[in-house]
């Protein structure tokens, strides 16, 4: 089942090349993603971690191809999926990686499952595109992967119609849909933000195990630092439009170089903090129509200095207070040591 | 569903005779008399000849009794008897009715396919010369009256071009199109517009996302996903605009001509023959009744988060 053998762990399953997304509107042009680079390999797990409009979910979308263009459009960069240009390649061609190779899940899956066909129809539909079933078999495949993520009484509930389940088990729906023809990469965008904390975690197992089982990658997109923390190997903070700071994860939790990063960190909840306030990084992320001069964040940060509302700060090494490379870290902060070290 | 097609089915006979009875009493309350015209002319007539045609119609009696005395008729399959022919009246519409029905059917089918084909196709092309257009004509099309777009019609086609002749023949399948294009064009505009404004709104739909990132080729996504989505309020807004289709055909039946019902309705009602007015209103009111039902039952096929209960 597994095809681990296909690519060697780690090496990149796909990359992200200085990706740039704009998007036209009214009032003028939204620079929704400027010069985003990440990659993820087999087995791997990336979060990409930002508040609404930091372009996390537009990434992802124009990875996928999804995106509505117009307004949005790609002006530069290059999306490669095992060293093939997505961005470049045929139209048709494309749309065979999609759900096949690369698969995705979205945050809310009542508006993303159509309300007027089945789940089994729409399970089935997979492997009816991508496989040239037919209809009877691609029911008892949709079956089969309804049994696989745990929908109580798949054979019955197989011909239901998506409004019929619970949050949770349409979650579960849309992961079986991505899962279907065990694609290499999967990308989550928000998969738990819809649900009650309680299926949250059962929801995030779930997909953690199935990517386990099958060697996949993982983009995870998500804003909850809680949710990355059991399951994600790197990650990647988001700020308007530009990743700010990648580490291992568990490096970004104990020492995080980007004042941003250490304010998300320390804006979560804590049990022992009773009774204080909770801490909440001042302002709002900027407007993507007139994101600020150098550093995008220098208006909310308590570091900020001239330089910083100068000169836009680059994602460069992360070096330990010995002055090694600290591997797979980095920061486009100014003042990067100051923050890990200081 | 069974049960639920019992209380419907209950509830069009509610309205049924709530119709009919409403009409009774108009037809009752206006002035002039409505058979005294049988008698000759005013001048001339016999006051007992009078008294016996009233006799003769039930009109003598109170509306509450003469109203019974029809629906007890029509429980019976009996219509009553019209005033000036003195025939049944079922007899009188039966091929009439055959008449409108080709004009509606026609004009149903021309909404469904040109207004719903037309503002999908804006809606695939949004902001093209295609899609101005189209919002252009329809805008004015869903402000004209529908007898001044069919004098136009006719004006044109049979007088000017002398394509078709000016009165109709309801037996020659060619002449059906022109009064069934004047009868449905002003819905087809509106039709054409929710259908758009419907599509437009499904292409954003998450779903849609979710099937081209299942790799779904794109015809199948329009086709399936969109189209299927689309086509739900348009069949729900066909199926009541059938009331005032009906409205039309009285229009367009006397501008072309048209032997059907509407243009019975519209002599019917200038010679105060109430027995047809009373007939073509009741079946007017059924067929109209009925089309709900199904349309109701098409919805819920359509759409399976609806219910019937």
């Amino acid at each position: 089942m597994a095809k681990s053998e296909e690519s060697a762990a780690g090496a990149a399953l796909l990359q992200v090349d200085d990706l740039q997304v704009e998007f036209v509107t009214r009032d003028g042009v939204a620079r929704a993603v400027n010069g985003v680079s990440y990659s993820v390999g087999a087995g791997e797990t990336l979060a990409v971690l930002g508040e609404s409009g930091s372009g996390k979910s537009v990434t992802a979308q124009a990875v996928m191809g999804i995106l509505d263009m117009p307004p949005g459009r790609i002006t530069g960069g290059r999306v490669l999926y095992r060293g093939q240009d997505l961005l470049t390649m045929p139209e048709e061609q494309r749309r065979r990686i999609r759900g096949r190779k690369i698969a995705m899940i979205f945050q809310d899956a009542l508006s993303a499952l159509n309300p007027v066909f089945s789940v089994g129809w729409q399970l089935g539909e997979v492997f009816r595109v991508h496989e040239g079933m037919s209809k009877k078999d691609s029911l008892r495949r949709a079956v089969e992967l309804m049994d696989r993520v745990r929908i109580p009484a798949a054979a019955q509930r197989v011909n239901d119609y998506p409004h019929q389940f619970s949050g949770g088990m349409r979650q579960r729906i849309m992961i079986a849909m991505a899962l279907a023809l065990e694609p290499d990469l999967i990308i989550a965008d928000e998969p738990t933000t819809a649900l009650d904390v309680t299926v949250q975690a059962q929801v995030m197992d779930l997909l953690a195990e199935l990517q386990a089982e099958y060697n996949m990658g993982l983009i995870l997109i998500t804003h909850d630092l809680g949710v990355v923390a059991d399951v994600a190997d790197k990650i990647a903070v988001m700020y308007a439009g530009r990743i700010v700071e990648t580490a291992p994860v568990h490096e970004l939790y104990a020492g995080p170089a980007h004042p941003y990063t250490k304010g998300l960190l320390r804006s979560i909840p804590r049990l022992d903090q009773k009774g204080q306030d909770l801490y909440a990084i001042k302002g709002l992320p900027p407007s993507l129509l007139h994101i600020p001069d150098g550093c995008a964040f220098n208006p909310r940060c308590e570091r900020a200095a001239d330089r910083c509302r100068a000169e836009l700060p680059l994602l460069q090494a992360v070096l330990d207070e010995d002055g090694a490379d600290l591997p797979g870290r980095r920061s486009a902060c100014h003042f990067w040591k100051e923050t890990l070290h200081g | 569903m069974g049960r639920y097609l019992l209380r419907r089915l209950g509830q069009m006979i509610v309205v049924l005779l709530g119709a009919t009875l409403i009409l009774f009493a108009c037809l009752f309350v206006i002035p002039g008399d409505p058979v005294g015209s049988l008698a000759g002319s005013e001048r001339s007539r016999d006051p007992a000849v009078v008294e016996q045609l009233h006799k003769r119609y039930g009109l003598d009696k109170p509306l509450i009794v003469q109203y019974g005395t029809y629906v007890n008729k029509l429980v019976h399959g009996d219509m009553g008897e019209d005033y000036t022919q003195r025939r049944p009246v079922a007899e009188i519409l039966g091929p009439k009715l055959v008449n409108t029905s080709k004009l509606a059917i026609a004009a149903i089918v021309f909404d469904a396919v040109i207004g719903a084909g037309v503002g999908a196709l804006a809606a695939l092309k949004r902001y093209s010369l295609w899609d101005t257009v189209v919002t252009l004509i329809t805008t004015i099309l869903v402000g004209f009256p529908t007898f001044v777009i069919g004098m136009l019609m006719l004006n044109l086609f049979a007088v000017q071009l002398k394509w078709v002749p000016v009165i109709g023949d309801p037996s020659d399948p060619v002449q059906v199109v022109l009064p069934a294009i004047t009868l449905a064009i002003i819905d087809a505009a509106l039709v054409a517009r929710l259908m758009r404004g419907t599509m437009l709104e499904v292409l954003r739909a998450d779903y849609v996302k979710t099937a081209i990132a299942k790799g779904v080729p794109r015809r199948q996504v329009l086709l399936k996903h969109v189209m299927r989505n689309s086509v739900i309020p348009v069949v729900t807004y066909i199926g009541i605009s059938f009331g005032s289709l009906l409205g039309g055909a009285i229009i367009t039946e006397t501008i072309f001509n048209w032997d059907g019902i509407g243009m019975a309705m519209s002599t019917a009602i200038q010679q105060q023959n109430n027995p047809i007015v009373v007939g073509v209103a009741t079946w007017g009111v059924a067929i109209f009744v009925l089309l709900n039902l199904v349309v109701d039952l098409l919805y819920a096929m359509l759409d399976p988060r609806i219910r019937l209960s």
